[in-house]
């Protein structure tokens, strides 16, 4: 059995519908953990007080906008190639799931940072960077509002996509090379470089993969509406033309 | 292709060919910036190279929508595809066409306007060379941007939005190229940098933009 | 409510708007979704009248 089965939009469909119902309640049961374990059940940091229960919201939101990003020139890819609609339409469901986690990346990181450097917002080559990917977003979802033609709209948008993630890669150095990391290694730096004690990881974990669940819920549910909707202008149009 | 080029050129040139827009506008922006930042040249001299890019930045974005628009319209983008020239050639030679007109201007033009900003000795120098390195990449981008949104009624805000994120790391490295050089640093990496990225785009892009006109002419 | 000290403001203000924003991403696409699914099996709904009709026709 090759995934390429579900490019077929009624096996996508019919698929989708089945696994949704378990995706959901994981996604909610991870979520509801996590973020309660971590929010009522972990001590504060010595350095950064209670201000470190912010981790649980602005590590998964940032590796899932990072992540969704991957996923749409993954998916922009294999619709140039295999023309499967089903790709194309799941990376125009998941822009602005990408959108919001971007924008929860960057809220949460501010205010993270606001106590320890004393301004609402700093320059930190990490929050400029997921900023520029936050326009990234914006340009991508405009373009797929702006053009009428499905198979048009597919096709621009994932070569602006594959592009973008050119530029997207060369600007996060820009922004590294720009303000030379004022903070590096410090309090926002703590991918798997940095060593988070148990009492904080565990929760995360579950965290992490709530948003990730979230996520792939999310993205389900939002293909299937764009399959529908574009079955119907094409119905539409099939009317309206006989 | 030259004669492509000359045609394009001669049209720029011509009374609404956006020639003189851009280095107009490029004036404005640059004589606001006291008035909105005050006066105190000190203050001036510290913004003065951030200023003079971002200004060549958004002058250049003027122009853009421009590149495609008037043949798409008169049907004359449709005969380019099917001549015998090569889409890519096509867009590269407009591209150039563009960069003659606009960037190119900019940059000749930048260490005259430096003066009104107090820009620091060092930096006349390099803010030519930043500029001259880099206004080919805006224009390519452009082309880019423009090849992508061509056909589309309002496509000018769209392809702004699409644009100015793309201009982030030439406009970083450019930049930052005048900046170190007045500080009195070594400027080499980002000066590469920035050559870097306009050669990557001058080979890459055409390629992209070539297919998001042929997928727009369908 | 555990005892947030004096980040007390930010740490709420920050699981408040994710939350929030989140929440209006779930139902936005819950609300999309069963809209445009109501939109195409009305659409469905009317096309088989029309065929059923016309086959009574004929």
């Amino acid at each position: 059995m090759s995934i390429w089965e579900y490019a077929n939009p009624k096996k996508f469909m019919e698929t989708s519908s089945k696994v949704l119902p378990w995706v959901i309640g994981l996604a909610a049961a991870c979520l509801i953990l996590g973020l309660a374990w971590g929010f009522f059940f972990t001590p504060d940091d010595f350095r950064q007080g209670s201000t470190v229960k912010i981790i649980f919201l602005h590590v998964p939101a940032a590796m899932m906008a990072i992540n969704i990003w991957v996923m749409m020139f993954a998916t922009s890819l294999i619709w140039l190639i295999r023309r499967h609609h089903v790709s194309a339409l799941a990376a125009k469901a998941a822009a602005p799931i990408g959108a919001t986690m971007t924008v929860i990346a960057l809220f949460t990181g501010a205010i993270w940072g606001q106590p320890m450097w004393g301004t609402w917002w700093e320059w930190d080559p990490r929050l400029t960077s997921f900023l520029i990917l936050f326009l990234f977003y914006l340009g991508y979802i405009a373009m797929w509002a702006a053009i009428e033609d499905s198979d048009t709209a597919a096709d621009l948008t994932s070569i602006l996509c594959l592009v973008g993630s050119v530029f997207a890669v060369l600007s996060r150095y820009a922004a590294q090379f720009w303000n030379q990391g004022l903070h590096q290694g410090a309090t926002l730096s703590l991918d798997k470089e940095e060593n988070i004690s148990d009492v904080f990881y565990h929760p995360l974990l579950f965290c992490l993969a709530g948003f990730v669940l979230l996520f792939v819920a999310l993205l389900l549910l939002r293909t299937r509406m764009e399959i529908r909707a574009r079955r119907l202008r094409a119905l539409q149009l099939r009317e309206r033309m006989a | 292709m030259r004669a492509l080029l000359v045609r394009d050129l001669a049209l720029a040139v011509k009374a609404g060919g956006g020639f003189g827009l851009s280095l107009a506008f490029f004036l404005i922006v640059i004589v606001l910036v006291p008035f909105g930042v005050g006066p105190d040249t000190g203050i001036l001299r510290e913004v003065a190279t951030g200023i003079l890019w971002v200004g060549a930045l958004l002058a250049c974005l003027l122009s853009l929508d421009r590149i495609f628009q008037l043949d798409y319209e008169d049907g004359s983008l449709d005969l380019l595809v099917t001549s015998p020239l090569p889409l890519e050639g096509l867009v590269a030679a407009k591209a150039l066409a563009h960069w003659l007109t606009t960037g190119l201007p900019l940059t000749l033009v930048a260490p005259l306007l430096g003066v009104l900003l107090n820009l620091d000795p060092t930096g006349y120098r390099w803010i030519v060379v930043s500029l001259a390195l880099g206004t080919p990449a805006l224009s390519m981008i452009g082309t880019f941007g423009a090849a992508l949104t061509v056909g589309l009624k309002r496509g000018g805000l769209l392809l702004s939005l699409l644009v100015l994120p793309l201009y982030v790391p030439t406009l970083i490295f450019g930049a930052e190229t005048v900046r170190r050089a007045v500080d009195g640093l070594e400027n080499t990496t980002p000066l590469l940098m920035l050559s870097g990225i306009t050669l990557g785009t001058l080979a890459l892009l055409p390629f992209a933009a070539a297919a998001a006109i042929r997928i727009n002419l369908r | 409510m555990p005892d947030l000290g004096k980040y007390a403001i930010e740490v709420l203000s920050a699981y408040a708007f994710t939350l929030t924003l989140l929440g209006v991403l779930v139902i936005w696409t819950l609300y999309q979704g069963a809209r445009v699914k109501e939109a195409l099996r009305a659409f469905e709904d009317r096309r088989a009248e029309a065929a059923r009709s016309q086959e009574a026709a004929e």
